[in-house]
């Protein structure tokens, strides 16, 4: 029997291509991660619709699938902003200052480390990059890295992506 | 297929790329290791190029484990006193022993390259460099533990280190080294690659086995073992990327070689990662019994801009810190467990005189609080009200009390915590408390950080 939440994504399906994707994968709860891993790298985030699809051909409840995607870092569950500015929180970096360069963008841009801002041009993540033990703190735009961040740099940084 | 005619034209191959070759990696200074075992290819040949590994002794060590029986193959591990990279030490021998002697039609063994450190890279290294070292330990270790399918796990960042691994592969299954009867042998195997999703907590073997399974990676009580019950309830060894490259290393050059490195009950070496204020800082390989003074001042260089040590911390954001006068402990299983240390990630962080043993701590419990699993409760509400006590200390409104309890729920979270990780995580806390008490105090009585690096206002 499949088990399904009452309101969420009932009317909403998916489309050719992601159905496409999907049933690329056998039927098994082994395959969860490495479909989620799939959708995160293709839409940048894992929507509430999708959750129910994958619940549907997995057979295993939304809440389930909510409770695997929250765990892991990799998985984000809202819609990422423009663009996506990661902070790195290593012990390197934290020791550096990282730590008051996280609090600087989180109070330049009004929203909370997970969080987007209203315009969705900005999101803030915490991240633990490899090897930074040299350049720290790092702070990471999109894919751009800048190197030996200062809380100073925080509100140029930000204007030069508006 | 002849593997005699394979290594020869391998070798003929190698000579005529050998003399161009300035092997620019391995002559860092960090990197020239006296004994080098993971690392001895790394930088020398090209890892995408099979015929060099071959050429360098590769999977000959494979052809003459596919020659005895399994129950030789452990036998030689055993002779070799091999023990497991990942942290805890256990014989590689007796997991093999526990997973062949199950009865199943299925096994599998797994090739731990989870690495939640985030200031640790020798899996990825390892895979970058010498992909074909581990991939032939995968065989060896399958082939004497009775599996039948292998698996990577590894953190999907690498994904240069996967991409070669991908390749690998490919290489291996046009040679003959896997897939039906590997090496005309009557041994069929294949390797899968299995990306993980991220968290420190997912390189625990239980918690790696939950998170392939396609659930939180929470961790499991043991036993029964992985070697016993494991993925999807069936016998699975799982062994470190470094543990592999050791394997393979034993079967091409010999246990009576392997076993004459390293200390007693330390055999062999180890990959270590330098950090923080060093001089030199990268991967290193020590046989097993080097002092951590060796590491740090001969091999690192010492200290970076001529500062004054501070502290040592050995085996990533769980592990202890050491003072000066605690250098000269040798860097193996025993010596370190006596001491209340791990080797955990493999990485060997140094502090200068500059660095706050609070901050320290502080930074350490902040990260912890954040990769706890949740499970339990000593871990889930212990790591968090450490981070909060520390925070409070650093900001200046720490309470005269909160000393006490630190040590007393830092012991009592080492009691009581599910896994090793919860148990590791007060770590940095106690350690720092017991060599550095009077900065703590200085904080809570005069509100002074004397490193001046906490910001109390």
């Amino acid at each position: 029997m499949l088990r399904k939440a009452h309101g969420v994504g009932d009317n909403k399906k998916m489309n050719e291509q992601e159905r496409e994707i999907l049933t690329q994968f056998p039927r098994k709860r082994t395959n969860l991660i490495p479909i989620l891993q799939k959708f995160q790298e293709m839409d940048k985030f894992i929507s509430p619709e999708l959750i129910s699809e994958i619940g549907q051909y997995l057979d295993l409840s939304e809440n389930d699938i909510y409770s695997v995607a929250g765990f892991y870092p990799q998985f984000k569950l809202e819609a990422p902003g423009q663009h996506n500015i990661s902070i790195c929180l290593c012990m390197s970096c934290r020791r550096k200052g990282g730590n008051e360069i996280m609090r600087s963008f989180e109070k330049e841009l009004g929203i909370e480390a997970g969080q987007t801002t209203g315009d969705s041009k900005f999101s803030i993540s915490r991240v633990a990059l490899t090897g930074c033990s040299g350049s720290s703190p790092v702070v990471k735009v999109d894919q751009e890295a800048f190197i030996n961040m200062t809380p100073d740099k925080v509100k140029e940084l930000i204007e030069k992506y508006s | 297929m002849d593997f005699e005619k394979i290594q020869k034209d391998a070798t003929a191959e190698w000579e005529t790329v050998k003399k161009d070759k300035k092997a620019p990696f391995a002559d860092l200074p960090v990197i020239k290791s006296e004994v080098a075992i993971s690392l001895k290819n790394c930088g020398v040949i090209d890892p995408d190029n099979i015929n060099h590994y071959i050429a360098n002794g590769g999977y000959s060590g494979l052809v003459k484990a596919l020659k005895v029986d399994p129950k030789d193959v452990i036998a030689e591990v055993k002779k070799s006193g091999l023990r497991g990279r990942g942290g805890a030490g256990y014989p590689v021998s007796d997991k093999w022993t526990t997973c062949l002697k199950e009865d199943s039609r299925e096994k599998y063994i797994i090739c731990n390259a989870a690495e939640g450190d985030p200031g640790v890279y020798i899996a990825k290294i390892l895979f970058e460099c010498d992909p074909h070292s581990v991939l032939e330990g995968i065989l060896i270790g399958a082939y004497a533990s009775g599996a039948t399918h292998g698996f990577i796990y590894i953190n999907n960042e690498y994904s240069q280190a996967i991409a070669r691994i991908r390749t690998a592969l490919q290489r291996m299954r046009d040679m003959g080294l896997l897939g039906e009867k590997v090496l005309g042998s009557g041994f069929n195997f294949e390797i899968e690659i299995r990306e993980s999703a991220g968290a420190f907590i997912a390189g625990e073997e239980t918690a790696l086995l939950n998170s392939m399974e396609g659930k939180r990676a929470t961790t499991s009580i043991r036993p029964p073992y992985p070697a016993q019950t494991g993925l999807f309830g069936n016998p699975t060894v799982i062994n470190n990327v470094e543990t592999l490259s050791h394997v393979s290393a034993i079967f091409q050059k010999g246990a009576d070689w392997y076993s004459g490195i390293g200390t007693d009950h330390s055999k062999g070496t180890k990959v270590f990662v330098l950090g923080g204020d060093i001089k030199n800082p990268g991967l290193v390989e020590v046989p097993m019994g080097t002092t951590v003074r060796e590491v740090v001042y001969n091999m690192g260089g010492g200290i970076a801009d001529g500062k004054a040590l501070k502290a040592v911390q050995i085996g990533g954001p769980t592990g202890g810190f050491l003072i000066e006068s605690e250098l000269d402990m040798p860097i193996d299983y025993e010596h370190l467990k006596e001491s209340g240390n791990i080797l955990g990630s493999g990485s060997i962080l140094v502090f200068n005189e500059n660095a706050c043993a609070v901050d320290l701590a502080k930074n350490c419990l902040l990260y912890l609080e954040n990769e706890s699993c949740g499970k339990c409760v000593f871990c889930r509400e212990g790591t968090l009200q450490f981070a909060l006590i520390l925070s409070d200390i650093t900001e200046g409104s720490g309470r005269h009390e909160d000393l006490e309890v630190l040590e007393e729920f830092g012991e009592a979270i080492k009691e009581g915590a599910f896994c090793a990780f919860g148990r590791n995580a007060v770590n940095p806390v106690l350690t720092t408390i017991k060599h550095f008490k009077e900065e703590y105090i200085e904080h809570i009585s005069n509100h002074k950080c004397p490193a001046k690096v906490c910001k109390i206002a």
